[in-house]
């Protein structure tokens, strides 16, 4: 006889119960920067919107940003660490392979045996792992997951590059999802185009560093125009296709968090989606610079914390980067 | 097909709308960058907007080469008479 597998059940509608962001203790004026670019403060602020940026001290480890911006979320969702099924950390800058950093966030926060891994998206991973998270919810995989995106980019950019080094730092946010009475999670676009994988990416593998005379760390390149034109315009399409998605218009949108990889795109973006003027616009890249997978949990939570933005608005995220990766999706704000 | 002078006038009202640069300073003998203030990313967008407008494709490898306005409107009219 053959034996029946039970089908796991989850949740209809999921959202995001609570979110929190860590800042770094040091702030970085461009004009920290300007001399190893060989430029001006006024150089990156009209290229980029960046004023300053904050950079990780040796304790704000990646483990040690995620647990403080984890704290955060679980407490702004009201939700006890043991009660986390899963924990999905999207990260390019932890620089130890393996095992995942997300199983040490997971026992410092109490939530082990919660499953635990991390997942490479670049500056898309956070809206990856919102995706992931709903879905598990949805699966019923879990009941509740702890999605974080976090970075120490400062680690991993060359100071004297003058296409990155006044635009990458660190930071980290983390969401709580759930299940929900009503959806808070619209259906997720996202893609990548491996076509253009040489656009932004590590310098160099492994392998290479280590038959090189003097091994040294391979840092982040990009081909910044090329990728302008992509994330400016490509992406606002991927904005409007996950706002169909959802079965809502710019009109219905409260809030616009895109990731915050420099202002130009943000503001190419939004004048190609032709967001009402009432619609906030996450502009956090002015003074936490190009924070990858950090950036839009990060940018909520000021938004949210700021009262920009409140409980219940309706916002839209889109995160973009190497791979070139991407992901989109509307959600409630918790 | 637009004549030059009519491509010349179009991209004029593009870079005005990207770099706020008056339209009549757009002149074919003016060098985006040096003349009129342009930079590489605003330059990103002008290109974007005259593929739509005037139907052609400018691959970014082309865009280097468009130094001047004459140089835009040159390759505008050439692309979309092929």
């Amino acid at each position: 006889m053959t034996a029946s597998i039970t089908t796991a059940e989850g949740a209809r509608h999921t959202r995001i119960l609570g979110m929190g962001s860590y800042r770094p203790s040091r702030v970085v004026p461009n004009s920290e920067i300007v001399d190893a670019i060989q430029s001006t403060e006024e150089w990156i602020r009209t290229r980029s919107g960046i004023i300053e940026r904050r950079f990780a001290e040796d304790h704000e480890t990646v483990q040690m940003m995620s647990v403080e911006s984890s704290r955060k979320a679980l407490a702004h969702a009201d939700i006890d660490p043991a009660q986390i099924d899963c924990i999905v950390v999207a990260t390019v800058s932890h620089l130890m392979q393996t095992p995942a950093v997300a199983t040490l966030i997971a026992d410092e926060l109490g939530s082990t045996p919660a499953a635990a891994f991390d997942i490479s998206a670049a500056c898309a991973g956070f809206c990856h792992g919102v995706s992931l998270a709903s879905d598990m919810v949805r699966g019923g995989s879990a009941k509740y997951v702890l999605a974080i995106g976090v970075e120490r980019l400062s680690d991993i950019t060359d100071p004297t590059d003058r296409g990155t080094a006044f635009i990458f730092a660190d930071g980290a946010g983390a969401a709580v999802i759930g299940p929900s009475e009503v959806e808070g999670i619209g259906p997720v676009v996202w893609g990548a185009d491996g076509s253009k994988y040489d656009f932004i990416r590590q310098q160099q593998s492994w392998a290479d560093v280590l038959k090189m005379e003097k091994p040294s760390m391979p840092h982040l390149r990009m081909d910044g125009n090329p990728v302008f034109r992509w994330a400016s315009f490509e992406m606002a399409k991927i904005a409007s296709e996950a706002l169909d998605r959802a079965g809502v218009t710019v009109d219905d949108l409260d809030v616009f968090v895109p990731h915050q990889a420099n202002m130009r795109i943000i503001d190419a973006m939004a004048r190609t989606l032709k967001l009402p003027d009432r619609v906030v616009i996450a502009r956090d890249v002015a003074y936490q610079g190009n924070t990858s997978a950090a950036s839009i949990p990060l940018a909520a939570d000021a938004l949210l914390r700021s009262g920009e933005a409140k409980s219940g608005d309706l916002a839209l995220f889109i995160a973009f980067g190497a791979g070139l990766a991407y992901a989109a999706q509307v959600v409630t704000l918790p | 097909m637009a004549s030059t002078e009519e491509i010349r006038s179009g991209l004029a009202d593009i870079v005005n709308e990207v770099a706020g640069i008056p339209a009549d300073e757009v002149q074919l003998d003016k060098s985006f960058t040096d003349d009129l203030d342009v930079d590489s990313l605003s330059m990103v967008e002008v290109v974007v907007a005259a593929e739509e407008q005037f139907g052609v494709k400018i691959p970014d490898d082309e865009v280097k080469n468009l130094k001047t306005v004459g140089d835009a409107v040159a390759f505008i009219e050439t692309n979309q008479a092929a």
